[in-house]
């Protein structure tokens, strides 16, 4: 078992240094000048820009040789420091992000798990019921086809544009300081809720159709024929079935994380939710660099993280991990 | 590799294992016969196929540049602009027929890049096994775990111009590892057969065991997975739009999404400028998804309902 932690370990770390030296090469040789396209779009006083090219320069390190920049480029990144943002008026980059990161996991954690959680469940009593199938599945591919900024963008148009039941943008009301009282929270959790649902739904609609298809091909397995041979229970032998078909649903957690991510980003931007996403629009639309740069290695170091809980709760499910019958797999 | 890990994870319905499939003309006739009688196949294939005539007719049916300002502003659906016009006047119909044309186009290109590049990953890993199996694998799983997103929004940010071609390209090729994962499963359970080692003593050479012998024998999953990805090219492409990194020139169905939020369509309730790009792609990816849950049916008779 610990070979197992420690080969994972050993993936992510690798990841991780693959991201981060993508991160660091794709400003130094992408075709154009970096610091040139960064000055253009950026509004700044003419006179301001010799200075600002000579700051960007020594900040890039751009007359260093190449291995040196790398160097210390890791130095810097090992020290937290991702540069500063141009946009935010030379807010350091870690702070930005450090401030949005809370909205960001306020909507992805829970909707993740209580998609995960009821998605499974739905998708597991569906299975092999006809009528109940006949709904859930066409519902579950039209959730899952649904690309996720559109499915945001009709909830906020339906329930906040015209119903005006929830309001459309931000994370809280402008005419109220964020302060621990009872009337913030709920203000807070009404800006949320419409943000949350659509992630919810887009991720339900997968993992219902994904367990439902796994109950339905582990149903058919040899241990459920011997069980109804035996006379066991259908309740018994469906509950064996989730047992197995949770694994592979883990599993496909672990893999979908960048999309789920991704969708986040992209739900916020929808609701002006002031995490992550709408921050990464903000760095695309004035083409801050060191913003974007910070917002990719965030993404994938929470990923890789989520990654490795997502091992850990395959380690406490799966009992044949821990007495190293099996190695998992990714 | 045990039975117990299900490698061939496929997030929304993948096959569910190695099928023998003989290239026969009975069995070719067996899955034609059970292909127009499956309702998910024939659903499937009837809404791509609309999209698709409707993208085909684009130059046709709406000539000109799709972004030029040809109406009154902002003005709802009626028997002119059908599908309304966008706050600048330009035509909604034009822009989601044009659109069509560059969603088909990412997922075609975008999928099948991907497909080959998983394929013969998948092939030469499961085929040669040991050490370049190794190496290959870590590759696999390294892009497997960094976000695709994340890194296309990385790259394409720093290109001035950016091209719809361009854009397919790069899905394509960060989005190839759980095919090539699935592909090397499938390809390590076939090499072992009798047929794979009777070309193996006949001198034949590997590259002919692999594409005459094994890739025929999974080609309906090959078949499936170059769908899926079809798909997912599809859904990633619309979400680099609208994040505002999508083509700079030119029209997409993310694109009309990104522009109808940046310009209060949602406050302003134009609903017509918003919906049409929205339903365009969630139903090109259900029926792809549809129709691929139904050949997969098709092939795998253990999967029919009963």
């Amino acid at each position: 078992m610990r070979s197992y932690f420690g080969r994972k370990l050993a993936i992510y770390v690798f990841t991780f240094w693959v991201a981060a030296t993508i991160d660091w090469m794709i400003p130094r040789f992408m075709p154009g000048d970096p610091i040139q396209s960064l000055l253009s779009r950026t509004q700044v006083a003419p006179e301001a820009v010799a200075d600002l090219i000579a700051y960007y320069k020594a900040l890039f390190g751009l007359d260093l040789p190449l291995w040196q920049q790398y160097l210390n480029f890791w130095g810097r990144l090992l020290q937290g420091d991702l540069g500063r943002s141009v946009y935010l008026s030379g807010r350091p980059v870690t702070d930005v992000i450090m401030a949005a990161l809370p909205y960001t996991l306020a909507l992805l954690v829970p909707a993740i798990l209580l998609s995960w959680w009821t998605g499974n469940k739905a998708g597991a009593i569906a299975a092999r019921r006809r009528v109940l199938d006949n709904t859930l599945l066409p519902i579950g591919y039209i959730l899952t086809a649904t690309p996720y900024m559109w499915l945001a963008i009709m909830l906020a148009w339906i329930f906040a544009t015209e119903l005006g039941i929830f309001p459309i943008s931000g994370a809280y009301s402008y005419d109220i300081e964020p302060s621990f009282t009872l009337s913030f929270a709920i203000d807070l959790a009404w800006h949320w809720f419409l943000p949350f649902l659509s992630l919810f739904l887009v991720m339900f609609g997968g993992w219902a159709i994904g367990m439902r298809n796994m109950i339905i091909y582990e149903l058919d397995a040899d241990y459920s024929r011997y069980l109804a041979s035996l006379g066991a229970p259908t309740g018994l032998i469906r509950r064996y079935a989730f047992r197995n078909a949770v694994l592979p649903q883990i599993t496909g957690l672990a893999l979908s994380l960048g999309v789920i991510v991704a969708g986040a980003l992209v739900t916020e931007i929808v609701f002006s939710y002031p995490g992550i996403g709408k921050l990464l629009l903000a760095a695309v639309q004035n083409q801050d660099y060191f913003l974007l740069q910070g917002i990719f290695l965030f993404v994938i170091a929470g990923v890789l993280v989520a990654n490795f809980l997502v091992d850990i709760a395959y380690v406490v499910v799966d009992p044949r991990t821990r007495t190293g019958l099996t190695g998992g797999t990714a | 590799m045990s039975d117990a890990q299900p490698l061939d994870y496929v997030p929304v319905a993948g096959p569910a294992g190695p099928m023998p499939a003989s290239e026969s003309v009975g069995r070719r006739r067996e899955i034609l016969y059970f292909a127009f009688r499956s309702k998910k196949v024939l659903v499937g294939i009837a809404i791509l196929a609309v999209f698709a005539i409707l993208a085909l007719l684009a130059p046709i049916i709406a000539p000109g540049d799709p972004n030029e300002f040809v109406g009154p502003l902002g003005a709802p659906p009626s028997a002119e602009y059908w599908f309304g016009t966008t706050t600048f006047g330009q035509d909604v119909f034009a822009q989601f027929v044009h659109g069509l044309v560059a969603t088909f186009v990412v997922g075609f290109l975008g999928g099948g890049i991907a497909a080959l590049i998983g394929m013969t990953v998948g092939f030469v890993a499961g085929y040669r096994g040991g050490r370049i199996d190794e190496v290959l694998n870590v590759i696999t799983n390294v892009v497997l775990v960094i976000p695709t997103l994340a890194v296309l929004i990385v790259v394409t940010a720093y290109l001035q111009t950016r091209g719809l071609l361009l854009e397919a390209a790069f899905i394509g090729f960060t989005s190839w590892p759980w095919a090539a994962r699935a592909i090397r499963a499938q390809t390590f359970s076939l090499k072992s057969r009798e047929f794979v080692d009777l070309a193996k003593i006949s001198g034949v050479s590997s590259w002919r065991v692999v594409f005459r012998e094994i890739a025929p024998n999974m080609s309906s999953y090959l078949f499936l997975t170059f769908i899926l990805l079809f798909g997912s090219a599809i859904l990633i492409a619309a979400s680099l739009d609208f994040i505002g990194l999508g083509p700079t020139s030119g029209i997409s169905l993310g694109l009309m999404m990104y522009n109808a939020v940046a310009w209060s369509a949602l406050q302003l309730g134009m609903w017509w400028w918003f919906i049409p790009p929205g339903i365009g792609i969630t139903a090109i990816v259900g029926a792809l998804y549809v129709t691929n849950v139904g050949l997969d049916e098709i092939f795998n008779p253990r999967l029919r309902e009963s």
